[in-house]
């Protein structure tokens, strides 16, 4: 009797999963490997000259000390505020609660650069509360510049991630642990430090540094709001692309210093993360509990008060866009010159932004699929590398994978400089790692011998795949799709990098115009920007009924 | 019409781990065939392989004369029932029993015919357009029963179908199936590790352990006359007593208790054996081995002793309508010789099993 395994379906999805990474390999590891190639070798020997003069100028070595300071400060304030906001949503009841979880939900759409534009709006040089503050009482405000403002802009945003990722852990933690600790005498804040943190820390942890590795290259932030404090985001950029000293080679060098900082920590985090044996899953969920006295007040305070700033960004805009304005000053008076401007100005970039966006979300679930299908029904070798590589976007900073891009396709052979491919190819590479977890995470729900009895019932493998899989995999992967289509549309750091005037999309045009000092035109911009980013999260809260949980 | 599957010297091993060393059944056509045994004795293992789920290292498996080993699932025409129901989630109850009739072309009026008849079947008629998530476990089961019966396989395949279901469920569930089961005569292969059930719904029974298969028999043949001593424990509570033999003479180790025995032959060489009672084969007489009531629980319409004798505590289950003996009662425990099975030491069973019945 011939012997055959029936290994046909294990053999096309590993070739699937191979043909998927090659092109995730070919946009992604080739150019971060032609980057630190292209940084120590000339061509005809080492050329270790711009890592020297990097490190020995005083004037890096302040950026990065910066750049640490400001990473360093925002996570562990992130991580005080996002976790003190997920317990008290968890544990207490909060009035409103359903209203601050969809206000937090569409604060996650605006992008920090535009947190950071919307803080100049309020207490910038001319901001209104500067004016306010000048006007009333006579005090002389500074303005949000500089260390500070970038802090607060960051913790602002990082706060809401934290709590998402923080929240969903706590969802996990099982009533009766906590009853357990309680008979055994242990309540009120030692619970807390004894039993709660350790069950929670591994998604603390995992989740600051990701908060740490976004604020360490951000560029458009500190570019708007530091205002001459220089970090490795900004200082990449202009050695990259900036006007005077422009220094391509120095840029590729610093790309690749931070380039191996943040994958030392993506070690790093992928080892706490595979530490977590704490495996959870909750039969009874912690029961909130109506708040008292003071602490009900402060609850509700601080809260109300974190909502409002995640979201004020959002009304800020909104409210600026409608307002008469000449470059960088609001005048008394409403009018829609502002969006008339902007509607030119914006020109074809509106549906070519909702074009590239959808190509990419496309390739993205298709990828996605194939990528955490092929690993958890026919694991190999092969499928686990893909699935760990895949990972590792994460935490390649916008600015590092634009630079990258542009010095692997810029030249021969390829000639891909400017074009809707290098766009998107980067928008897909970024949102890649977050729909790939959630696919993966869908699956194993999927119990397999659903897709058995398809088989049994005369179904093929594809025909199984196509008529049972995928419908039931779609639903929920859809939701993480939303919010990756809404995160691509709003993408600056790389999108700056590749783009040229044919292929410029609607957030490269916003940041043309603050840097324009167009503040009215700008704010117009990003309204349409953000509206179409909350149909998308109306579309999301409708098909997840509110439901949509966030996994790291 | 009905089919035979045919298993010979089928083989199976996960990488180095071999689970079925060499395995042969042959299943009648028509037949409620069951596999029965422990947790992990291979028995979902050998179905996975007969619905080619699994893969095949040596040995074949063929419906009638076709050799079908290299036959992917889907074009073997069968239909399996899974523990977990495997109800496909995003579609209502008859598109769920559509599903196969699609898969093999069959269109309207026919489809719709097909699927109503087999819903009034398993009488889930009134669920037949609602999705199946809020379902119970039982409505459950019965469309995924139905989803494999309306597209007339050759062969019905459940892997512990019922084990999910709460006790009475699975009582009412078991005699759905067999009915079923019995009208259409499609040749069936039961996955169970509940003797009680595979007793009740089974035209024959295989026990397994580790592998093999143990005995192939109908229900009462499996319960009365097991073949080894495995079987004879896996099928329910028993006493098991240390014996002498001499011949067709027993006698209980440890008492002056003597049998004797016709269905054991005369001409062999065992002088020490193993006599397996099961509590309810045990009578209160006059002469026996003697013991002392020591714990008395009462079940409503059994009543079950534990009896301290010299050679242990031993468990006797009588009917309710007779005397109870009450605690501390000095008591007599007589043997019917001719439903008892005396095992050697190796665990055979010494009976002549051809006449048995
Ligand atoms: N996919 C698998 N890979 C490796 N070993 C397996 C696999 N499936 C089952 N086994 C092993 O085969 C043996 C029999 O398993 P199984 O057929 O599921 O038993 P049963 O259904 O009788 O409980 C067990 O020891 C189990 O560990
Ligand atoms: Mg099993």
């Amino acid at each position: 009797m011939k012997r055959r395994k029936y290994t046909r379906d294990h053999v096309a999805w590993n070739l699937l999963t191979v043909v998927s990474f090659a092109s995730f390999a070919f946009f992604f590891l080739f150019p971060l490997f032609r980057l630190i190639v292209g940084a120590i070798w000339t061509g005809n020997g080492f050329n270790l000259e711009p890592f020297k003069r990097f490190f020995a100028t005083k004037y890096y070595m302040q950026a990065v000390a910066n750049s640490f300071k400001v990473s360093t400060v925002t996570t562990l304030i992130a991580i005080c505020t996002g976790t003190t906001f997920a317990m008290i949503m968890r544990y207490f009841k909060i009035k409103g609660k359903k209203v601050v979880d969809i206000l937090l939900l569409v604060s996650t759409i605006t992008p920090p650069f535009l947190g950071g534009y919307s803080w100049i709006l309020l207490f910038g040089r001319v901001g209104w509360v500067t004016t306010w503050l000048k006007n009333t009482f006579g005090i002389i405000f500074p303005g949000i510049y500089g260390f500070w403002g970038i802090v607060f802009t960051f913790v602002c945003h990082s706060t809401m991630t934290m709590y998402m990722y923080i929240s969903g852990a706590l969802k996990n933690v099982d009533a009766t642990l906590n009853e357990a600790a309680a008979s055994l005498g242990c309540f009120g804040i030692r619970r807390i430090i004894k039993i709660i943190i350790p069950l929670i820390l591994p998604t603390v942890l995992s989740t600051a540094l990701l908060t740490f590795m976004h604020c360490f290259a951000d560029y458009g932030t500190c570019a708007l709001i530091g205002e001459g404090y220089n970090v490795m985001g900004t200082l990449i950029y202009t050695a990259f692309l900036g006007e005077v000293s422009r220094d391509a080679t120095l840029a590729s060098a610093m790309a690749s210093i931070t380039l191996i900082f943040t994958s030392c920590l993506f070690m790093v985090q992928r080892w706490l993360a595979s530490r977590r044996v704490v495996e959870m899953n909750a039969l009874h969920p912690i029961e909130q509990k109506k708040p008292k006295g003071i602490v009900a007040i402060l609850s509700h305070f601080y809260i109300y008060l974190m909502t409002t700033l995640a979201v004020c960004p959002i009304f800020v805009v909104a409210y600026n866009s409608f307002q008469k304005a000449s470059g960088f000053l609001f005048l008394p008076g409403y009018s829609l010159d502002s969006y008339r401007t902007a509607i030119k100005r914006l020109g074809d970039a509106i549906q070519r932004t909702y074009a590239y966006g959808l190509i990419a979300i496309v390739l993205i679930v298709v990828i996605a699929v194939i990528i955490s299908y092929a690993n958890v029904r026919h694991s190999s070798s092969i499928t686990k590398t893909a699935d760990t590589l895949t990972m590792f976007p994460l935490v390649v900073p916008g600015t590092v994978l634009g630079i990258a891009m542009v010095l692997a396709f810029n030249g021969a052979p390829f000639y891909l400089n400017g074009t809707a491919a290098l766009v998107i190819s980067v928008w897909v590479i970024r949102r890649l790692p977050y729909t790939i977890r959630s696919t993966t995470g869908v699956l194993h729900n999927i119990s397999i011998s659903v897709e058995e009895a398809s088989q049994s019932l005369g179904a093929n493998p594809f025909r199984t795949f196509i008529r049972v899989t995928f419908p039931m995999l779609f639903s929920g992967v859809l939701p993480g799709a939303l919010l990756s289509f809404i995160a691509s549309i709003t993408e600056l750091s790389s999108s700056l990098m590749v783009y040229n005037f044919k292929t410029v999309t609607m957030s490269i045009k916003i940041y043309t115009e603050i840097c324009k000092g167009n503040f009215g035109v700008a704010s117009a911009m990003s309204t349409i920007l953000l509206l179409s980013a909350v149909v998308v999260l109306g579309v999301l809260f409708k098909v997840s009924k509110g439901n949509y949980e966030f996994t790291l | 019409m009905s089919i035979t599957i045919n298993i010979e010297h089928a083989k199976k091993a996960y990488g180095k781990n071999v689970v079925i060393e060499d395995l042969s059944a042959q299943i009648k056509p028509g037949e409620f065939f069951t596999l029965l045994g422990p947790s992990g004795c291979g028995k979902t293992t050998l179905l996975r392989m007969i619905a080619g789920f699994n893969t095949i290292e040596g040995g074949t498996i063929a419906f009638d004369d076709k050799v079908i080993n290299n036959l992917p699932p889907h074009k073997r025409n069968i239909g399996m029932v899974f523990q977990n129901y495997a109800v496909f989630p995003h579609m209502s109850t008859r598109e769920n029993i559509a599903f196969g009739l699609k898969e093999r072309k069959v269109k309207d009026p026919e489809l719709t015919n097909r699927v109503d008849e087999v819903l009034e079947k398993v009488q889930i008629r009134e669920l037949a357009d609602r999705m199946p998530s809020n379902m119970s476990g039982g409505q459950q089961q019965r469309i995924a029963l139905a989803r494999a019966m309306v597209i007339n396989p050759d062969v019905l395949l459940f892997d512990e179908p019922l084990s999910n279901l709460d006790a009475k469920l699975r009582v009412e569930m078991r005699s759905v199936i067999r009915h079923i089961q019995q009208q259409a005569g499609i040749t069936t292969i039961y996955v169970t590790h509940d003797q009680e059930e595979a007793l009740a719904i089974s035209d024959r029974i295989a026990v397994m352990h580790k592998g093999e298969i143990q005995q192939i028999d109908e229900p009462v043949k499996i319960y009365r006359k097991p073949r080894n001593l495995f079987v004879a424990t896996f099928m329910g509570q028993t006493n098991i007593l240390d014996v002498d033999v001499n011949g067709q003479d027993i006698s209980i180790s440890g008492t002056d208790v003597n049998y004797h025995f016709e269905r054991i032959r005369k001409d062999h060489q065992i002088t020490k054996g193993k006599l397996v009672v099961r509590p309810n084969d045990f009578t209160f007489e006059d002469a026996g081995i003697e013991g002392v009531v020591t714990e008395r629980i009462f079940f409503g319409t059994i009543t079950t002793y534990t009896v301290k004798t010299n050679i242990g505590d031993l468990v006797v289950t009588r009917d309710v309508n007779e005397h109870m003996k009450s605690i501390g009662e000095t008591v007599h425990l007589a043997i019917p010789v001719e439903v008892v099975n005396v095992f050697d030491a190796d665990g055979k069973n010494m009976s002549i099993m051809e006449d048995a019945g």
